[in-house]
């Protein structure tokens, strides 16, 4: 079921539905809170408020913009503010000075001295195979912020680097910095596990 | 001929990776860096793997909710359409 038929539903009062889209993006609101407040537990709260609070504004919902966008705007609001309340500051980005990989592993005139070795996974017709998909999705949660909530709306969840920006009040140039480091990051920890398991 | 100075190598090519394949490189950069990996299988395969992580995350589904939050959100739903 696509979102608009969920959001139909759900304006109906329907609780299969309300469940249905809470398990697609309960997630994905704890991540994206969790950028901006101090602990699990607060991200958890304001995923929570988010869920009343589209539950009470279903119904002018106007559908400008996308559902998730919309649900996405709510929930970075309120975690922003509770993150004030909480005199949290936001974290900059820890990943800022780390190299794409590590230097020891090219000669002095930037040649590979050890080259990356291919995955013996290879991405069949736009389909990755599960335990990538796992190790991606562990070493995700173990980014950095805001490499954390920036991933996973850029590359989990799909939204333009121009939406990322501007959802996260960050400039375009940033989130791409971002996101390189954090890529660089997963694709060495997934480099590193292949090669543990394959000696 | 063009200057060594810009030739890459793969130590900065490697850093180029995530804007490539966002589209977000000059014109100039891009073709220095086509150019870099059209001669270099490393480099190649590191382009590869990155791709393939980032089609990976877009696989990534969300975890199971705990039988916790589950109830947590039931529970708030239905006194939602209660007091309504």
């Amino acid at each position: 079921m696509d979102d608009a038929e969920l959001l139909r539903r759900l304006v109906d009062g329907d609780e299969r539905a309300f469940i249905e889209v809470v398990q697609r993006y309960h997630d994905t609101l704890v991540r994206v809170a969790r950028y901006y407040v101090k602990s699990e537990a607060s991200a958890e709260d304001v995923a929570q408020e988010t869920w009343i609070a589209v539950l009470r504004g279903i119904e002018r919902f106007e559908g400008r913009s996308s559902f998730k966008t919309w649900l996405l705007r709510i929930v970075v609001n309120r975690a922003r503010s509770t993150g004030v309340k909480e005199h949290r500051v936001v974290p900059t980005d820890p990943l800022a000075s780390e190299r794409s990989v590590s230097p020891g592993r090219f000669d002095q005139g930037g040649a590979w001295i050890e080259p990356p070795v291919p995955f013996t996974e290879k991405i069949d017709d736009g389909i990755v195979s599960g335990p990538i998909v796992k190790l991606v999705r562990d070493s995700i949660a173990r980014l950095p912020e805001p490499g954390r909530a920036v991933v996973t709306l850029r590359d989990v969840e799909g939204l333009s680097t121009a939406e990322v920006a501007e959802l996260l009040d960050l400039t375009e140039a940033n989130v791409r910095v971002i996101l390189h480091r954090s890529r660089a990051r997963i694709r060495t920890e997934v480099e590193t596990t292949m090669q543990v398991d394959r000696s | 001929m063009r200057l060594t100075a810009s030739r890459l190598v793969c130590q900065q090519a490697v850093e180029l990776a995530s804007d490539y394949l966002e589209g977000s490189l000059s014109r100039r950069d891009r073709r220095r860096l086509e150019k870099h990996l059209a001669d270099c299988d490393a480099c190649t395969t590191y382009f590869e793997q990155l791709r393939l992580t980032i089609a990976a995350s877009g696989a990534v589904t969300p975890d199971e909710l705990s039988p916790e939050v589950l109830d947590t959100l039931t529970d708030l739903f239905r006194k939602f359409h209660e007091d309504e």
